[in-house]
């Protein structure tokens, strides 16, 4: 099983490995968000997606996460892995395990590391729709950039 | 020779994974300015930057040797 906390990988998440990473003897509660691929946004279905990063820089961004949850909830222990390349429906794009020696520092730990994840983390990904394909671009999943960026009335 | 790697969106519009400029020292919005001249790529004004794996606001210097990023709007999880 590979230790690293961080993760950015191209096979299937072993969510249960991601949680033993962050199991230790004084932790009492362990909080899991899974990510998932969903079928239906705003009315419009997907095949599937596409997921890229930019890997070494996403690692160390998965750090600063770290570092801005251990300020909060000093004890909090968490471990992150990401998956890229084609995902389907219903598949597992990211699993976050949050430990912490009570129950409510890993629920709120684990809900910030997700948010976090989508506002500097260097991961994209692209819906590919029946009629088309779009990068995904803004960090809450609000808009599309068809052109790849944000249009001027859009900043 | 500084590299510049692409992601997203902005990858597929120029067609490559990365461009190399030659010239420098250089600020990142003075490289942001260049690369619109050289890549055909526009407003990249509020387009992100990343010099060596880390955030790196218009006024931080690129050297040569440096590897930048430009960092379209995330969309992980």
């Amino acid at each position: 099983m590979n230790k690293e906390r961080f993760e950015i990988v191209e096979d299937p998440i072993p969510v249960d490995e991601v949680i033993q990473k962050v199991v230790h003897p004084n932790a009492g509660a362990v909080n899991v968000f899974i990510g998932t691929v969903r079928e239906m946004t705003n009315g419009k279905r997907t095949i599937y997606l596409k997921y890229e990063a930019y890997i070494p820089m996403a690692i160390k961004q998965f750090r600063v996460i770290e570092a801005e949850i251990l300020k909060r909830w000093p004890e909090v222990r968490l471990a992150i892995t990401h998956r890229i390349g084609e995902l389907h429906i219903t598949d597992t794009a990211v699993v976050i395990a949050c430990s912490s020696p009570h129950r409510a520092a890993s629920f709120e730990a684990c809900r910030y590391a997700i948010e976090r994840i989508k506002e500097i983390v260097p991961i994209w990904k692209k819906e590919h729709w029946v009629n088309g394909e779009c990068w995904v671009g803004d960090q809450k999943e609000q808009h599309a950039y068809p052109n790849g960026e944000p249009e001027k009335e859009g900043l | 020779m500084i590299k510049i790697l692409l992601f997203a969106g902005l990858k597929d519009r120029v067609g490559k994974s990365f461009i190399t400029l030659e010239n420098g020292p250089m600020t990142v919005s003075e490289l942001k300015k260049e690369l619109e001249k050289v890549s055909g790529l526009e407003n990249l004004t509020n387009v992100m930057v990343a010099v060596n794996e880390t955030y790196a606001d218009g006024d931080v210097v690129v050297r040569a040797g440096d590897t930048v990023a430009l960092i379209p709007p995330v969309s992980g999880g």
